[in-house]
């Protein structure tokens, strides 16, 4: 028995199938005859538009979700790198703030301690040159003792 | 006495050309494709446009001619957006060529002869699958859809002589395939 491929259209061939040799024309045929079935069974087949939709809607959720992920993780990135650079720069401000009170306050220090140094250099010099008060009253005594 | 206008005219004519020729198109896009939900969306997206252009086709070329230029480029332009946009989907719904070569029509012939048949269907999907996009666009076009060559090179853009050297070439691929696996 000799298995033809059934031919839904036109019956006749093209022009130049007849001067193929028979093997090829018998596979061609055969390609063709596959192609009309599985187009006609896949053509005639009951949609599925529902569960597409349902596939392109869970798609969509999940790109939106991961979309959403993403912006949050980078909005919330930025906001801790911010975070971080004002805290930083607050630290920094602080350290600066302190070195500075610490510098004034050395420089008060030293100034105060120039101005002691000055007024003990001349208390000393000064009680070099007056003499005791005492001293006249000390020197009539020595007398008086001697006579 | 009812009044039909223009419009009617031309969507009642648009009708019957979907009607006529929704079939082929799916047919050939699915061919081409080698998957049914792809081939199903380019088929709506073919006579979506198919239906804004309608008031612009002359009828210079047949109906279906017309619709297989869309479709072809419908196919192109799928084709590059996907290569550009490769991250939005790396898995293809293709069925493999086993699977595409399943599909006999059911004849009064025997479990042998429908294993041969079989065999030498996937041997043809296997060149075409070695074809060029163009190669292999002119094949089914000639060899499934059964244009005539003056129809493809219309539909193509080609010259009728290139659409000959294409179909020779595509032709010498599955000789080689059959030749090759006997």
């Amino acid at each position: 028995m000799n298995w033809k491929p059934k031919l839904t259209k036109r019956a006749e061939e093209p022009a130049d199938l007849e001067a193929l040799d028979p093997a090829l024309k018998q596979a061609l045929g055969d390609f063709k005859a596959s192609v009309r079935g599985w187009s006609d069974a896949a053509y005639n087949r009951p949609r599925t538009a529902q569960s597409m939709v349902v596939r392109r809607s869970w798609r969509l959720a999940a790109g939106w979700s991961l979309a959403a992920v993403l912006l949050a993780g980078t909005v919330s990135g930025g906001f801790y790198e911010h975070h971080k650079l004002v805290v930083a720069a607050q630290i920094a401000a602080a350290q600066k703030a302190e070195q500075e009170r610490q510098a004034a306050a050395q420089r008060a220090r030293d100034e105060a301690q120039h101005e002691d140094d000055i007024l003990a250099s001349v208390d000393k010099d000064i009680s070099r040159e007056v003499p005791s008060a005492m001293e006249p009253l000390a020197q009539l005594d020595d007398e008086g003792e001697s006579r | 006495m009812i009044k039909v206008t223009a419009e009617e005219v031309a969507a009642q004519e648009f009708d019957s050309v979907v009607a006529r020729h929704r079939a082929q198109i799916f047919r050939f896009l699915l061919a081409s494709t080698r998957d049914v939900d792809l081939a199903e969306t380019l088929t709506q997206d073919c006579f979506l446009k198919a239906h804004r252009n309608w008031a612009s086709f002359r009828g210079e070329s047949s109906a279906l001619t017309w619709l297989m230029r869309i479709a072809i480029n419908l196919q192109k332009d799928h084709w590059r957006n996907r290569r550009m946009q490769f991250w939005r989907q790396t898995r293809t719904n293709s069925v493999d060529l086993d699977e595409a070569s399943e599909w006999l029509p059911s004849g009064e012939c025997s479990q042998e002869q429908k294993l041969l048949a079989r065999e030498r269907v996937g041997q043809v999907w296997n060149a075409v699958e070695g074809l060029s996009e163009r190669q292999r666009t002119v094949f089914l076009l000639r060899y499934v859809e059964e244009l005539e060559l003056a129809e493809i090179a219309q539909t193509t853009g080609l010259s009728e002589g290139t659409v000959k050297a294409h179909l020779s070439r595509a032709l010498g691929r599955v000789r080689a395939e059959l030749g090759g696996k006997r």
